[in-house]
């Protein structure tokens, strides 16, 4: 009993509990429209491994979820409700790309400098939320909320400038391709690197067909050192402090104002890094003018929530979500079921990890039963 | 000139219609402690089933009232969570933002031939005044939506109930002291499961305001931020009916300048002239309304026998 209560209590658990009751209720409404849900979910799985270039899209869609989910899950440990996100990744894609296309120096120097942008653009628009907050008393979510639609409109505002527009497009130029952090752009399409690929099938059709890039070990990364800031360093232990209880952490000393605008600011620059990572990873390098949020941000709270704020669980509920983003639209096209019941599924996920704190006390119970028993 | 400003007061009333509802949803289930962070989600599942009711009835009343109940049955889920089984109040919200229009879609594509997009609706909610033909342009513009005044006379009676009666008194202890109202014997968890539902319900209203009236048909990008921007308005308006109305109106006013404005008189670029309602609302939050202070316990979850 008391094994069945520590495994209850694993937050993995509860993550896993809520993905079996995600394919259940999709079940349920699959089956009530008249659809096979057996032939809906051999859709989704095979659209997101029957081929290894699915599987790398699906890699591919997951890095900047996974990006924005640290960005929220980093926030959240200081009690701060990023919802902002999108706003953060919109504006660092904006500056990412007017910058790429601008600079063109050789890569070595291009990468960093755009990288860096993306997170300095990111940083600075969760920066205005933490001063907000900090400075005035303005709630986050407010200011979040509003800041969302100003980045799309100043975003859309620049895409249709003439010194960025590309002509009969809806976007701006692409970034110079010294900014393209996709896996050896040039190599694969030489002689030498396609006489490579050719023996090797399927590495060919990833490496062809898909843009690989670099972002997903940058994702894996910053989740490393995120849990090494957070749980290692003074700077995280005040942050999260603060989060735990904001009256207890100014008592001891802790400067709470200056800590919220640190964990906003950092929270920004991983949205930003997720923006950057995007523009310079994957086609069409450019940005496009918005007509609705494309919920590269939004998709982070979720993920950021399935993951129940742990920075390593942000990657697996990234994967998790950007294989069935990616997949789901597989169940349209070989079913002719609506795609939509990958919201369905994603949000009933994140509804039953609501309710996970019900596991816990049923761990509590469990414990306690035996406890009273021996 | 008279043309003009009528004009600002139709558009302005005409946007924040949805807000109003939307916003009033929200100050009804946080004053009772519950965060709702779902408005979107519900206003989205309102809207659909609002269009849908109507353009298979022909009767948009009933599909303004199939779209409150539509978004009561999604707060039914939110409070089933956050009170009963005492989740994470954001999360579920957030999980609420993704099943509503997941289900909106999910079922328009079953309505309406696999497309996104409802049909248009053949009959609108009404005016005021109905069809007046003569008269101005200047006085037509007054004419407005009827869901102005319903989105009006419901922050009235929510400012009455929640106030001036007994009810309404005992929704207030239970947002800002559970425990202390659980020893006088009201039940948190009724006064709870109430509000949340009727929240549920507003916002529903909300989002068929929009299909029912403003866009007469449902799109994919029908609700889109509302949702969000009501629930900026409970914040900015203090928790209160009036000050979520006012702050509604205010941001309805800003759209309708943006509206006005980019009628092509004025050399600023429509996208520039779009934020002018967000910068506003930040500016206005710097400048007069300072620190917000939500009820006590807003977002907890009560645990009987806790103080």
């Amino acid at each position: 009993m008391q094994l069945t209560a520590k495994i209850l209590k694993k937050p993995i658990t509860s993550a896993l509990i809520s993905v079996v009751f995600g394919f259940l209720v999709a079940a349920v409404v699959l089956s009530a429209a008249g659809y096979n849900p057996w032939q809906a979910f051999g859709a989704l799985f095979s659209g997101m491994f029957a081929k290894p270039k699915y599987f790398s899209n699906v890699i591919i869609k997951a890095t900047p979820i996974i990006l924005t989910g640290l960005s929220v899950a980093f926030a959240f440990k200081t009690s701060l409700f990023n919802i902002g996100a999108e706003g953060q990744y919109i504006f660092a894609a904006m500056v990412v790309t007017l910058l790429g296309m601008k600079l063109n120096m050789p890569a070595v120097l291009q990468i960093p400098v755009l990288v860096l942008a993306g997170v300095a653009a990111g940083g600075i628009w969760g920066g205005i939320v933490g001063i907000l907050k900090a400075k005035y008393g303005i709630h986050e979510v407010i200011t979040s909320i509003m800041l969302n639609w100003i980045a799309l409109y100043l975003s859309n505002y620049v895409v249709n400038l003439q010194a960025f527009h590309q002509p009969n497009s809806t976007g701006t130029y692409p970034i110079n391709t010294s900014g393209y952090v996709m896996l050896l752009p040039t190599w694969k399409y030489s002689d030498s690197g396609k006489a490579f690929l050719k023996r090797i099938p399927w590495l060919k059709e990833v490496m062809l067909k898909t843009d690989v890039n670099f972002g997903i070990l940058v994702a894996v990364l910053m989740a490393v050192l995120m849990w090494f800031v957070l749980y290692r360093t003074t700077k995280g232990f005040e942050m999260r402090a603060v989060g735990l209880n904001r009256d207890a952490a100014e008592f001891v000393g802790i400067n709470v104002n200056r800590s919220l605008l640190e964990s906003m600011v950092i929270s920004g620059a991983l949205s930003g890094l997720a923006a950057a990572m995007s523009v310079m990873g994957m086609a069409p390098h450019n940005i496009s003018t918005l007509a609705a949020f494309e919920n590269n941000g939004f998709n982070g709270l979720s993920v950021a929530f399935i993951a129940g704020g742990s920075p390593v669980g942000c990657i697996f509920a990234g994967l998790l979500f950007g294989g069935f983003l990616y997949g789901g639209k597989n169940v349209q096209s070989e079913i002719g079921a609506p795609s939509e019941i990958i919201d369905i599924m994603i949000g009933t996920i994140v509804f039953f990890v609501a309710l996970s704190t019900v596991i816990s006390k049923i761990a509590d119970r469990l414990a306690k039963g035996d406890a009273s028993h021996a | 000139m008279l043309e003009t400003i009528t004009l600002l007061i139709s558009i302005t009333f005409m946007y924040s219609a949805p807000l109003i509802f939307g916003a009033l949803g929200g100050v009804t289930s946080e004053r009772a402690g519950v965060v709702n962070i779902g408005i979107e989600g519900m206003m989205n599942i309102g809207a659909f089933v609002g269009t849908a009711v109507c353009f298979y009835s022909g009767n948009p009343w009933l599909g303004f009232l199939m779209a409150g109940l539509a978004g009561g049955l999604l707060a039914l889920l939110h409070a089933v969570a956050s009170v009963t089984f005492k989740a994470d109040q954001t999360i579920s919200g957030i999980a609420l933002n993704l099943i509503g229009p997941g289900f909106s879609l999910f079922l328009c594509r079953m309505f309406f031939d696999g497309a996104t997009m409802s049909k248009p609706i053949a009959n609108k909610l009404p005016k005021i005044f109905g069809n007046i033909k003569t008269g101005s342009t200047a006085v037509k513009n007054l004419n407005l939506d009827i869901t102005a005044v319903l989105a009006a006379a419901l922050a009235v009676i929510l400012w009455f109930v929640l106030y001036k009666t007994k009810w309404g008194l005992r929704v207030r202890a239970v947002g800002e002291h559970p425990a202390a109202a659980d020893s006088l014997g009201i039940s948190v968890t009724k006064i709870r499961y109430t509000c949340v539902l009727l929240s549920g319900i507003f916002a529903g209203f909300g989002g068929g305001c929009m299909t029912l009236d403003i866009i007469p048909q449902y799109t994919p990008t029908a609700i889109s931020g509302q949702g969000f921007i009501a629930l900026a308005a409970v914040i900015f308006g203090k928790w209160t009916p009036y000050g979520a109305y006012g702050a509604c109106i205010l941001f309805g006013f800003a759209q309708a300048l943006t509206v006005v404005l980019g009628g092509g008189k004025f050399a600023i670029p429509s996208e520039i002239l779009a934020m002018l309602p967000y910068i506003l609302t930040i500016i206005v939050l710097i400048l007069f309304v300072g620190r917000a202070v939500a009820p006590k316990e807003d977002g907890i979850p009560y645990e009987k026998g806790t103080r």
